[in-house]
């Protein structure tokens, strides 16, 4: 059966046996030796496969179709074509699964901890990880201390993970471009926007910057200052002000469709294009100012948090909400999703974390956190960082099951206050921006390991990006595409048969029904059409009724017209209405002429 | 305690110099990947667009002739040449690469009709309206010809016959030193004979088109005047089958990988492909032309031809398709009265009523030349993409776009309403009928050209 199944596993020869009688017993050890190791390889084949299924679910088409039991094909050339993509579909996932056996070099990151010694994974310090990590490893783990430009509300990664851009709100606003891995600073910008604009003085200390995002490479990033969102190139020079983004307190970015996405205190959700400028679309969220925005990565749907602690999901085809949740009691403070795009994290004033699957828009989990959690995120391989006071906790596997304890834990210190976490993408680094400064703290295990040059290359070269830029760019995808479901493009909508006979017997009755009410008012009407009508047959009456008044008015036109008559004689004019040449000097009518030949005459 | 953190030495995944190849690194996880089926759909819409951005199928024109080509022949040994027949007489033997005419052969006082190399591809028979046919020794491009400014004329064949009647069209036999001639009957002839081996007949005045079957070589048919197509085999010395249509077939072709299949040109726009084995229907009605058909030429691998009509077009038919995959035009262009399919699959001759042989590309965006290995790769995957999302409407909308000139799109428009009002006025007389009264008359279109089959 697995060998049916796995084409690819070679069977062990049985030619042998008859030969050599002699080693057979030893052979038969060799030979069960290899068929256990091929069947460790079979079933390690067998889970892997699973991931590259074409409905992405980890279910083969063929299993798909067949758990469909009224789904039979009766077509044979459909029949046909329907199992030669089974094949397909089996034999690509297999090649795609042994593909990645040889590919997948480089091991993730771990951390595990001797449990029988009384260790805990969540007890190690940054100090003791780093003292156990390589050389390279160690540099990675960095604090940047700067006191008089904090609190640094964002930091964000590029995303190939090379570049970490920072966003500090005091002193005037502060934004850092930093190629963090070889701790070289690309540009620097101090906003000072507070010291220009009384008004602002005014009202106090507002963050000068409240979001920092690269765009789709690490070329340029989106800075949302105090009034308008600006762009910025790696030099630090500005390229654009987007003015219509006002106010914005949270951005993201598409990068499949190039669209940079914000929200802010207006409560309005704008796409705008970044290729060519347009506003794609903005819609009226109707829910106040809102400072939570996540992109889905699997979707690209928009997902809002507001503070009446509702989360909404929003496309930019769609004037309303696609989707509605009610997450938590009070403003919803943060929320992350994992890379898969089956759960979501939210968190609120409630000091609840609540796990969500959106495929069923369902709460798997909920955790406690003793104070408000400020920020969270998911990193490529799943873990969840979440952070309260000064304090960052990494939480691993809490997406799917249910943890009992944190993975690790870092306390800044007292005094300062936790802002933004943000994983890097193919590294075991996550990004803390805090009152006092920026830190990356280690966190093993939870980067991509492998990377692929293709979609994010964090060694990229400068033509290898260009290349890319290009190729993205043919790749664009366009706004209309952004669906919950990203599938069902290029896909028939299937309606059920019970559905279409439903209808078509619908159909077929209201015609019936529309013809049958037409023979019969045909049949029951013999009448003239629009000689009944009750008014028409009264006055069609009156008309031979001569009474008084009648009788008054048939005279008064009979002495009218006898007066015309005879002014006319007189005058010699004709009688009005008749055409007589009163100009023409033609002879006056006798009295004996006829009528008809009145127009030769005066 | 137990670390390991993702630590990648930047020497270990760079290149050294400039010199080395770049690494490159493959994670196939579809979770890298969202939403590729969008992107994969993206990227056949971009295909399906610059398909018809890169559609210049027009190669270059053979000029030289004085009068408008009625025959074309393709050598089925050598690649590069070609031969054309125009009605004043002339003949040219072309040589393709450069586009120049090897040799004139000047000999025949009435139009070329018909023109066929024969099997060993040395020899080359010429049919006319002056009731000869006149064979040819084919001539071989001499060193330094092609550069000299005069071609060389001839004005003596190998072998003249004199035949009774003028010839309408010839065709080599693919096994032997034989040929067959259409005229007032089929004719059979040895290569070395002056006199016809045998002749055939089956009532029809004239013959229009013979064509030998190039896997089956014992087999031919031949399309006639009255509205017929015959089917011959040179062993016996009847023919065997004969079909009569509404309307007259003016040129057959056989499918040279499938040897019962054979498709005819047809004088009512349309052509019929049909299975020797099977004459009472039709396999595929190729429609789209909007005036005669003349010519039909297939590709050598059976599964495209190339049909010219009177129209001032040429289309490119899929052998099983009911519509053309493409329409070549030119201003320039007058009737084409001949097409032929190149030995290799990759080009398309036309003769035309304007002096010109043309040259097409068989597919019109198709790149020529050699590929790199990287560019093949990505036409491949290209040509997967368009098939995967071939039906979905925008993409279907674009690679179904044929501009054609006003005049055809015109006649077209025209012939549509009218067989819209045929089937409607049918479905109609059929619907209010007595049962039964009218079934004969509502025939599937495969069926309905056929007037009968006799053997």
């Amino acid at each position: 059966m697995t060998r049916a199944t796995l084409p690819g596993v070679v069977p062990v020869e049985n030619d042998d046996e008859n030969t050599k009688k002699k080693n057979n017993k030893k052979n038969n050890k060799r030979k069960m030796k290899t068929k256990i190791a091929a069947k460790i390889i079979d079933e390690e084949l067998h889970t892997l496969k699973k991931k590259y299924y074409a409905s992405a679910s980890g279910r083969s088409l063929k299993e798909t179709i067949s758990s469909k039991k009224d789904t039979i094909i009766s077509d044979k050339k459909t029949r046909g074509k329907f199992e030669r993509a089974m094949e397909l579909d089996e034999s690509a996932a297999l090649e795609n699964a042994r593909r990645e056996r040889y590919l997948s070099m480089e091991p993730s990151g771990v951390l595990e901890a001797e449990t029988e010694k009384g260790e805990r994974t969540w007890r190690f310090q940054q100090s003791e990880i780093i003292a156990h990590v390589d050389v390279n490893a160690k540099k990675k783990a960095f604090d940047l201390r700067l006191e008089g430009s904090g609190p640094y509300r964002s930091v964000d990664f590029s995303p190939n993970g090379q570049h970490l851009v920072i966003g500090g709100s005091g002193d005037g606003g502060h934004v850092a471009n930093v190629e963090w891995n070889k701790h070289k600073l690309l540009s620097e910008i101090y906003l000072d926007e507070n010291k220009d604009d009384e008004n602002m003085r005014e009202v106090g200390v507002i963050p000068a910057v409240k979001c920092v995002k690269y765009l789709h490479n690490t070329e340029f990033f989106a800075v949302a200052q105090t009034k308008y969102t600006y762009i910025y190139d790696k030099r630090g020079l500005e390229i654009h002000r987007l003015d219509k983004h006002r106010d914005v307190f949270a951005m993201d970015f598409l990068p499949k469709h190039f669209l940079l996405t914000t929200v802010g205190r207006e409560g309005i959700v704008r796409w705008q294009d970044t290729t060519h400028g347009e506003i794609v679309a903005e819609h009226r969220t109707k829910l106040g100012k809102c400072s939570v925005l996540r992109r889905s990565e699997y979707n690209a749907v928009t997902h809002l948090g507001h503070s009446n602690g509702t989360v909404t999901l929003w496309s930019p085809n769609q004037g309303q909400a696609l989707v509605k949740m009610l997450c938590h009691r009070g403003r919803v403070n943060a929320l992350a999703l994992d890379q898969s795009g089956r759960y979501m994290a939210t968190t609120g004033l409630d000091c609840q974390i609540k796990v969500w699957d959106l495929r069923k828009y369902q709460e798997l989990h909920a955790y406690y956190a003793p104070t408000e959690v400020k920020a969270m995120d998911i990193s490529q391989r799943g873990m969840l960082a979440i952070s309260y006071g000064s304090r960052v906790q990494i939480w691993n596997e809490a997406l799917t099951t249910k943890a009992k304890s944190p993975y690790l834990n870092h306390q800044f210190v007292n005094g300062s206050k936790v802002f933004d976490v943000k994983f890097c993408p193919y590294e075991d680094v996550l990004a803390v921006g805090h009152s006092k400064g920026v830190t990356n703290i280690l966190v093993p295990g939870s980067g991509e390991p492998n990377y692929d040059t293709f979609v994010a290359n964090p060694f990229e070269t400068k033509n290898q990006r260009r290349e890319m830029e290009v190729a993205k760019l043919l790749d664009k995808l366009p706004s209309e595409m952004i669906q919950l479901d990203p599938n069902a493009i290029g896909q028939l909508r299937d309606v059920p048969k019970e559905v279409q006979k439903e209808r078509r017997e619908a159909a077929l009755r209201a015609e019936m029904e529309a013809k049958m009410k037409q023979r019969e008012k045909n049949e029951s009407k013999t009448k003239m059409k629009g000689k009944n009508r009750a008014s028409k047959r009264y006055r069609k009456k009156q008309i031979n009724v001569i009474d008084d008044k009648m009788m008054a008015k048939l005279e008064a036109k009979k002495a009218r017209e006898e007066g015309y008559k005879k002014r006319a004689n007189e005058q010699g004019r004709a009688k009005p209405g008749v055409r007589a040449g009163a100009a023409s000097d033609a002879p006056r009518k006798p009295d004996d002429a006829p009528d008809a030949l009145r127009r030769f005459y005066k | 305690m137990k670390v390991k953190v993702i630590s990648r030495i930047e020497e270990e995944y760079t290149r050294e110099t400039k010199s080395e190849a770049i690494k490159i690194h493959r994670n196939l996880d579809p979770r890298l990947r969202p939403m590729h089926r969008a992107t994969e759909y993206k990227r056949a819409l971009n295909a399906t667009k610059l398909d018809k951005v890169f559609a210049k199928p027009f190669c270059g024109a053979f000029e030289g002739h004085s009068d408008g080509i009625l025959s074309l022949a393709k050598n089925t040994q050598n690649l590069k040449q070609m031969a054309s027949g125009a009605a004043d007489g002339e003949i040219r033997v072309w040589d393709c690469p450069s586009r120049k005419a090897l040799r004139i052969l000047n000999s025949h006082s009435g139009a070329i009709r018909g023109l066929s190399f024969d099997r060993t591809g040395g020899k080359l028979v010429s049919c006319s309206d002056d009731r000869s046919i006149r064979i040819w020794n084919v001539p071989e491009a001499e060193l330094g010809e092609l550069g000299s400014r005069e071609t060389r004329r001839e004005e003596r064949p190998a072998m003249v016959v004199a035949g009774e009647s003028a010839y309408r069209d010839v065709d080599c036999h693919w096994g032997k030193d034989m040929f067959a001639t259409a005229g007032n009957c089929v004719d059979l002839w040895d290569m070395n004979k002056d006199a016809p081996v045998s002749s055939f007949e089956w009532g029809c005045d004239t013959v229009l088109s013979v064509r030998f079957n190039p896997a089956e070589p014992e087999i031919f048919a031949s399309c006639g005047s009255d509205r017929s197509i015959a089917l011959y085999d040179c062993r016996t010395n009847t023919p065997t089958r004969k079909l009569i249509m509404q309307n007259k077939c003016t040129k057959l072709c056989w499918n040279p990988m499938e040897a019962f299949n054979f498709t005819v040109a047809n004088e009512d726009c349309n052509l019929y492909s049909y299975d020797m084995r099977k004459l009472n229907v039709s396999t595929c009605v190729h429609k789209d032309f909007v005036s005669a058909v003349l010519d039909v030429d297939y590709s050598p691998t059976g599964r495209e031809f190339v049909a010219g009509s009177y129209d001032k077009s040429i289309r490119l038919f899929d052998f099983n398709s009911g519509h053309s995959r493409d329409c070549y035009h030119t201003k320039r262009m007058q009737r084409v009265f001949c097409v032929k399919f190149s030995m290799d699959g990759t080009y398309v001759f036309s003769g035309s009523d304007d002096f010109n042989v043309r040259l097409w590309k068989a597919h019109a965006s198709e790149k020529v030349g050699t590929l790199l290995p990287r560019e093949k790769r990505k036409m491949q995957y290209n040509e997967a993409l368009k098939d995967r999302f071939k039906h979905m409407p925008e993409i279907r909308r674009i690679a179904n776009h044929k501009h054609v000139p006003k005049s055809i799109h015109k006649s077209a428009k025209l012939r549509r309403t009218m067989t819209d009002a045929q089937t409607r006025k049918k479905e109609r007389r059929v619907a209010h009928a007595a049962p039964g009264a009218h079934k004969k008359e509502f025939k599937p279109m495969r069926k309905e050209r056929i007037v009968e089959e006799l053997e």
